[in-house]
């Protein structure tokens, strides 16, 4: 049913149509309406579920483990500081293998503080084993949610998922939402059928003490689950597409690629804003193209090579810097994934604590990526350094 | 033996942990010094010490892990720790 909807209305309406048993989080902007808008679904019965109010995030994930341990569908969000201080937890979640889905609504990290959007705190805990979709508008936002349970729950998956969207831009825009009906989703979404969970009458301790002679192993298990949810992810989405017509099987999405010399790879809300800058630089004769990746975590390397095998260059945009390594998270793992191939790949880091990202900038880094610059800060203010 | 999926464990799984991997120094048991007091016993955090039919003691090397607390507290100093070649 279509509604105009602000961004985190929408993601706690599908999170409601999930029906969580269980739902912990502590409010920081600019998640905090999702978490308002299911306390009160909670509180005016229109969700059965346990709301637990905690003192802080690390605690907020924590209740999740337990609940989820205990064979509930359990849901948190967070963003930025938060979701660092759940950091610990964050791991040990992945590594007893616990289903949780936590929306991530993006945003900088401090010092200094800021409150405004990029992608640093997600990406930073991007080898902690989570799953990581990241939707580039409310409507993604919110079917991904639907997703992320498909996949996390799955047998072969076990593995808890962050949805990531930026925040403010996505988290506090209002935008057209096609929003499922609650039998549609039921029909998606079967009950959590946990594959093994706390009872008392049969005792079992979860994310148990491995010695040397185990750990790598656990660690090696954990990433074949990773690499086994690529499958996963492309079946779940396909039967959300034959379903209800929005398909997600595909880790990453091209956006006039077929003839295209300077493909921009971007993640989230800024791949709207390319794809107008492109129809622009098409329009004016130069053929460029976007590669979008929503599936950050398992990394699709092999879609990516494939995607981009005949472009004459490539642009990653990275609003997040691995400071002191060669630029962003996105662009270091493209190269990796262009390994071998001569075309050149050039990353820029830009955006960054909320700097806006203009259709012009985006012409600018294409001009520059012809140019072979790159691998550089995008759009400092050079009297400030 | 294959891996629980997230390290789920059952009571009683910590048996696979087989601490005796961990030991360098090993311990030796004189059964002609020992007043059978059973203070090894009871002071092994590993719980890897057995009494014999007789009443003397030794440990279970799949578990012992060298720690030699055993040695420090036998009031007979009956038990030698030695360093093992592996
Ligand atoms: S060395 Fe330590 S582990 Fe081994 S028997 Fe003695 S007390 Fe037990
Ligand atoms: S502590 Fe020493 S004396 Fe006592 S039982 Fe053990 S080995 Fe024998």
């Amino acid at each position: 049913m279509m509604e105009i909807t602000e961004g985190s209305h929408a993601v706690a309406e599908a999170v409601r149509l999930c029906r969580p048993q269980v739902v912990s989080a502590y409010p920081i902007t600019p998640q905090t309406h999702i978490v308002e808008a299911l306390a009160d679904f909670v509180a005016n019965g229109k969700l059965d579920a346990e709301y637990i109010t905690v003192e802080n995030e690390l605690s907020a994930l924590s209740a999740c483990v337990g609940a989820s341990a205990a064979g509930s569908r359990t849901y948190s969000a967070t963003t930025s500081q938060g979701l660092l201080l759940m950091t610990e937890v964050v791991f040990n979640a992945a590594g007893m293998r616990l289903p949780i889905v936590m929306s991530i609504a993006n945003r900088a990290v401090g010092a200094p503080l800021s409150i405004w959007n990029d992608m640093q705190d997600s990406i930073s805990l991007r080898d902690a084993g989570w799953l990581q979709f990241y939707a580039e508008d409310n409507q993604e936002a919110t079917d991904l949610h639907f997703l992320a349970y498909k996949v996390a729950e799955s047998k072969e998956i076990q593995l808890p998922v962050f949805v990531c969207f930026d925040g403010f831009i996505l988290s506090h825009t209002y935008e057209p939402i096609d929003m499922l009906l609650q039998e549609q989703v039921d029909q998606y979404l079967p009950k959590f059928d946990p594959a093994e969970k706390l009872d008392a009458k049969d005792p079992i301790s979860f994310g148990m003490y491995a010695t040397p002679e185990y750990y790598l192993e656990f660690r090696y298990e954990m990433d074949q689950a990773q690499k086994r949810a690529k499958d996963v992810i492309a079946k779940a989405g396909k039967e959300f597409g034959t379903m209800f017509g929005r398909d997600y099987s595909a880790l990453t999405v091209g956006y006039l690629l077929d003839d295209a010399e300077t493909v921009i790879v971007a993640m989230g809300s800024v791949c709207g804003t390319v794809k107008d800058a492109i129809d622009e630089m098409r329009a004016a004769g130069k053929k460029v193209g976007l590669l979008k990746i929503r599936v950050f975590r398992p990394f699709p390397s092999e879609e990516i090579a494939k995607a981009l095998s005949k472009v004459k260059r490539v642009a990653v945009l990275d609003k997040n810097i691995s400071l002191g390594a060669k630029g962003g998270a996105t662009a270091i793992e493209v190269r990796d994934a262009m390994y071998g191939s001569m075309i050149p790949v050039k990353g820029y880091v830009l955006g960054l604590g909320g700097r806006d990202i203009r259709k012009k900038d985006i012409k600018e880094i294409v001009s520059l990526c012809e140019n072979g610059i790159g691998d550089q800060f995008y759009g400092l203010r050079k009297e400030l350094i | 033996m294959t891996l629980a999926v997230g390290c789920r464990a059952r009571p009683g799984k910590s048996r696979d942990n087989k601490t005796g991997s961990w030991r360098v120094f090993k311990p030796s048991f004189d059964h002609e010094k020992c007043s059978k007091c059973g203070m090894c016993q009871t002071l092994c955090p590993e719980g890897c010490v057995h009494e014999d039919a007789e009443g003397f003691f030794d440990p279970d090397f799949t578990y012992c892990k060298g720690c030699g607390i055993c040695a420090t507290e036998c009031p007979k100093e009956a038990i030698a720790m030695n360093q093992e070649e592996k």
